[in-house]
Parts: C-alpha cells; sequence; structure tokens
C-alpha cells in the first residue's frame, strides 16, 4: 500500500542549530503516528515542512504522493493541519471560522455551509456555532480548530501537539474523535510530549530528540530495545543503595539506575521470575533490608529516558494552554 | 468525516483561475471587515486621531500661521484628510503582526487558497476602513469653514488620489508587520514613517518655512507632491507637475512594497 507520508533524509537547520537531522519515516495509509519527543525536539519544524509551510533544506517529503515542495498548492488540497494553539478568529463566531475555511479551500459555498454545520454538531459547538468565539472555553476552541482542520475533509491530517494543556475529560473526546478519524481512513500524524497519548492513540511511534530520530517503532518494540523487563529494588535503609546496586549489577543487560531519593535501583533485565529469584536471594544473603522488590514492564518513559539520556516532559508543563508561543 | 466516498481525496491540481482569485480575496475582505465592525474602538480612534490634529490646527494653532493666496483652513484640512488614511494604514501593520503572532497566518499558508489573497483581502479590508474615516473628516472639514472650491470632478479626483495614496502605504505597513511580527514593535514601527511624512511635508506648513537643509527631502517626498496635488485639486491652480509625481510615487511604492510583502508572506514564520 502507498505511503500517506513518506519523509527521506529531511534536514533543516536553523543558523547553527541543526533542527532536523536526517530524519526518514513513513506513514501507511489509515495509520497514527506519533512524533514524540520534548519541546525543541524539531516537532513542530517537521510539520511545518510537511504542511508545506517551511521549505526543508534538503531531502525529500511526499503527502499523498506528492512532493510537499513541487506540488506545494496539491498537498495543501489534501491536508489539514490544526495547531498546538487553537488558530481560529476570536472576533469571528465558530460558524463563520468554519465558513471561511471552506471557501479557502475552494469548495461550493453549499458544500462548505453543510460541512460546517455537520462540524458543529459533531463538535457539540451546535449551540455556541454563532457565538463569537472570544466567548468559547479552552476546550471549544480546541475542539473548533480541529472542526476547522477537517473543513476540506483531508485525507491526511496533522496535529501538532493536539492536546498540550486540555484538561483530561476533553483530552479523552479528543482522542476518541481522532480513533473514530482514523476508522474512516484518515491518516493521522500527530506530536505529543505524552508518552501515554502516543501508547493510546498511535500505531507507530517516532521518537526525536535533539532533531534525530532516537528510535521509531510500536509503543512495545520500543519497549523492547530496552531489553526486556526493569528491576526495581527499594531498599529500607539508604546506606543500603549502593551496595543493592553492586550485588545486583551482574543480572542486568544495562548499567542499574540509582535514585537516592526514593531508596530505588531501577535494572533493565532480560528474565523474568528467574531474575527476581536471584535478586532476592542475593539482596537477602547480604543482610539488605527490603522495602519493595519487584518486576515490570518499562513504560514508554523509561524508554525515552534510556534512549535520550533525560525525560520525556518537563516537570513543569503549566504553560497557560493559549497564549501564543514562539514555535520551534 | 463519515462517508469517506464523498471526499475530495484526489489533490486540486486545476489552475488557480482569476475568478477563484477573486474569490478568495472576497472571503479575507470580509472576514477582516467583520473584525472591523466588531472592534467598534479601533475605528472610533482612527477618525479622533485626525480630528484632534484637524481642531489643533484649525483653532488652536492655525491663527498663527499665514500662508499666501489661501485661507489656512483651506491650507491644512486637506493635508489632514491624506493624514486621516496614513494613519488608518497603521492598523495593517498591526492586524497582520496579529495574525502570524495567533498561528492564523500559519493556517491560511497551509490552505490550498491563492496565496497572495491574504494580503490583497487586508489592505482592501484596511482601505474600507480608511475611506470611513476620510468621510468622517471631510464632513467635520467642512463644519470648520473648509471648502472645495473647484469642480467636482477635480475634487473627486482629489478624493481618488488621496485614497490612492492610502492603498498604497497600507503595502509599506504590511511589509513592516510581516517584518517585525510583534504586534506591538509592529505599531511603534509604523508611526515613524506616518510621522516623518506627515510632518515633514508640506501639510500644515509650507515647505519654504523649513530650514534650508529639510527642504530638499520636504518638497519631493510622496506625502508633499500628494497634499500639493490634491490641494490644487481641491483649490484650483497648476495640478498637472504634482499630479503626475503623486501618480508615480503611489505606483512606485505600491509596485516595491507589494513585491517585499509578498517575499515575506512567502517565508513567513511566527
Amino acid at each position: 500500500m502507498n505511503a500517506a507520508v513518506e519523509v527521506e533524509g529531511v534536514t533543516k537547520r536553523f543558523g547553527g542549530t541543526l533542527a532536523l537531522d536526517d530524519v526518514s519515516f513513513s506513514v501507511p495509509q489509515g495509520d497514527i503516528l506519533a512524533l514524540l519527543g520534548p519541546n525543541g525536539a524539531g516537532k513542530t519544524t517537521l510539520i511545518r515542512v510537511l504542511t508545506t509551510l517551511l521549505a526543508a533544506d534538503s531531502g525529500r517529503a511526499q503527502v499523498a504522493g506528492l512532493d510537499v515542495r513541487k506540488d506545494a498548492r496539491a498537498v495543501r488540497s489534501v491536508i489539514g493541519l490544526a495547531g498546538q494553539y487553537a488558530t481560529v478568529d476570536e472576533l469571528l463566531t465558530g460558524r463563520e471560522n468554519l465558513e471561511l475555511i471552506g471557501l479557502l479551500y475552494h469548495l461550493d459555498k453549499a458544500i462548505y455551509r453543510d460541512r460546517a454545520q455537520d462540524a458543529l454538531e459533531r463538535m457539540s459547538l451546535t449551540g455556541a456555532g454563532d457565538n463569537r468565539v472570544k466567548t468559547y472555553s479552552g476546550g471549544m476552541r480546541r475542539r473548533l480548530d480541529l472542526a476547522a482542520s477537517l473543513i476540506g475533509r483531508p485525507p491526511v491530517l496533522f496535529l501538532d501537539e493536539p492536546t498540550t494543556g486540555l484538561d483530561p475529560r476533553t483530552r479523552n473526546d479528543l482522542w476518541q474523535f481522532i480513533t473514530d478519524l482514523v476508522a474512516d481512513g484518515t491518516t493521522v500524524l500527530l506530536t505529543t510530549q505524552y508518552m501515554e497519548e502516543a501508547e493510546h492513540l498511535a500505531q507507530a511511534i517516532v521518537v526525536l530528540d535533539a532533531g534525530r530520530i532516537a528510535a521509531q517503532g510500536t509503543a512495545d518494540e520500543l519497549k523492547d530495545q530496552l531489553g526486556g523487563n526493569l528491576l526495581e529494588v527499594q531498599v529500607t535503609r539508604r546506606a543500603d543503595l549502593e551496595k543493592a546496586a553492586s550485588l545486583i549489577a551482574g543480572l542486568a543487560s544495562a548499567p542499574p539506575q540509582l535514585d537516592a531519593g526514593l531508596n530505588r535501583v531501577t535494572l533493565p533485565v532480560k528474565g523474568g521470575a528467574r531474575v527476581l529469584i536471584a535478586a532476592g536471594r542475593a539482596l537477602d544473603d547480604a543482610g539488605v533490608q527490603l522495602e519493595d522488590l519487584g518486576i515490570r514492564r518499562p513504560s514508554l518513559d523509561d524508554v525515552f529516558l534510556a534512549l535520550t539520556g533525560h525525560p520525556a516532559v518537563p516537570g513543569d508543563d503549566g504553560a497557560a494552554p493559549f497564549s501564543p508561543g514562539s514555535g520551534q | 468525516m463519515t462517508d469517506v466516498a464523498n471526499r475530495t481525496p484526489e489533490a486540486r491540481r486545476d489552475p488557480l483561475t482569476l475568478r477563484l482569485a477573486v474569490r478568495d480575496i472576497g472571503g479575507i475582505t470580509r472576514r477582516n471587515l467583520l473584525r472591523i465592525i466588531r472592534t467598534p474602538q479601533l475605528l472610533f480612534m482612527s477618525v479622533v486621531q485626525p480630528t484632534i490634529i484637524l481642531l489643533l490646527f484649525r483653532y488652536v494653532l492655525g491663527g498663527a500661521i499665514r500662508v499666501p493666496g489661501l485661507d489656512y483652513v483651506d491650507y491644512v484640512v486637506p493635508g489632514i484628510f491624506l493624514e486621516a488614511v496614513l494613519i488608518g494604514g497603521m492598523t495593517t501593520a498591526l492586524a497582520l503582526a496579529q495574525d502570524l503572532q495567533a498561528g492564523i497566518v500559519d493556517r491560511f499558508r497551509s490552505l490550498p487558497m491563492t496565496r497572495p489573497a491574504y494580503l490583497a483581502g487586508r489592505t482592501l479590508a484596511d482601505i474600507c476602513r480608511s475611506v470611513l474615516a476620510l468621510a468622517c473628516i471631510i464632513g467635520l472639514g467642512l463644519l470648520v469653514g473648509f471648502r472645495f472650491h473647484n469642480s467636482a470632478w477635480a475634487c473627486l479626483a482629489g478624493v481618488a488620489l488621496i485614497i490612492a495614496f492610502g492603498y498604497a502605504f497600507t503595502w509599506v505597513y504590511a511589509a513592516i508587520g510581516l517584518a517585525v511580527k510583534d504586534p506591538q514593535t509592529a505599531q511603534m514601527t509604523s508611526i515613524l514613517p506616518m510621522f516623518i511624512l506627515f510632518f515633514a511635508s508640506s501639510a500644515l506648513v509650507p515647505v519654504s518655512t523649513m530650514p534650508g537643509w529639510l527642504q530638499p527631502f520636504a518638497q519631493n517626498q510622496p506625502a508633499t507632491v500628494t497634499i500639493d496635488a490634491v490641494r490644487a485639486l481641491f483649490e484650483g491652480g497648476p495640478v498637472f507637475h504634482d499630479l503626475w509625481q503623486a501618480a508615480l510615487w503611489c505606483a512606485g511604492i505600491f509596485a516595491v512594497f507589494l513585491a517585499i510583502s509578498l517575499n515575506l508572506y512567502r517565508k513567513a514564520t511566527a
């Protein structure tokens, strides 16, 4: 099957910074692909390249079989873009916003009117459709923004951090909506900082870090890259932490990580129960008092940490959801 | 979204026709006019500012200024007309910077619309606002004693020249808005050309009363030749020399800043 999005060796430099470094991947038609990475990883830059807003320095990118540079306008007629910041006009009503976008997709008036009405209903905005967007809540704006990106019924949809700053309930609604879209055959490429979102929505995940692809695959494939499981040892006495780490180090496929705050040692391991028993025996024989001992499947956060050497999500993500940002 | 069959997945490669371009411009102009109507305080300000200048020079300072061959009110009011359209253009810079910052420009640039339509729709809506402000100031001018002394056709030509000048200058402001990107900076930056062109011109006092080093600039800059042409069209007198110079300035400014703005828009990033 043809890929809906095909990226080959795309590189983009801003001054001295390499924003995208030889990025290649593809998204099969009807799939959701999540671009996962922290702020500044290059996610938005890549979306801008694919939506014809920015020209890459080198490499090739195709959307729905069309080259984003040579066939830019044709690409624009088959894509929808919804941003991290709700890019709708505050002084227009919801309906006016949607109808304007429909007109600019060069749809006939009767069609874009119908679709605007349809989109307002679908997004539970019927009651507010003729109010100015200024009066909308954050969640309503985001829904309207998404509705606007769908007015042209694009087969390929780009969503740049679609749920950043949304409350959990609105976020879940949006997830459901995106899942429904894909069931109808739409291809979605979304960016996110949230592991949970990537894991919940996407068939494939591309981990971006500092402009490079750190890893790509399904959530399970990424987790397998860590070598299987994580052994977690929590000791009662802080003083035993180093000792515990050295006792179990031999079982590991990679160096242990110590968390002094939680008195915890985390160790990537290959096996399951056998490793757990061996660890328990070794620690008990040495007289280390244990608070907890367990084995678990790594989370995507663990994967991200292992791949990039830093946590994926910044500790404080309290930025105002709709304040205009500087982009990446 | 459910009816996959009704989608239009085939990329539209059909050529952009003039009809589509006009339709896009119409859509964007309508959007901007709605925004203008829905921010009446901004509309109000674009009338208040020239009103203050008009009353200031008519009643406070005007008594001390003598110009040969004309009542001062007939001398100064055409200059204020031009100022009314010049200051109206400042909102073009502001509005473009706001759209850039809000991500609206990104959305429009990702649509299959005719790209220049975004800027054309902006400048057309803004010149509509300026024309409205101009109408108010003409009314006020008549109220404070200004009179048209020439034929109706000549006077209409004068008004048309003011509007043409205003439209050419909205493209200067468009380029400023796209270049500086930040709404506040856009507003500050666009005051500068307005001030220089308006105050260092023949709008308020004859250029011959200015210091020698300033006269060459003041005499030949676009605002002066346009005001002189407009004044001649309203009040009578030789007009040809100033008129073709004014027309040349308007056409030149329009062409140069249209090209600059389109280029900046093509590469626009917030």
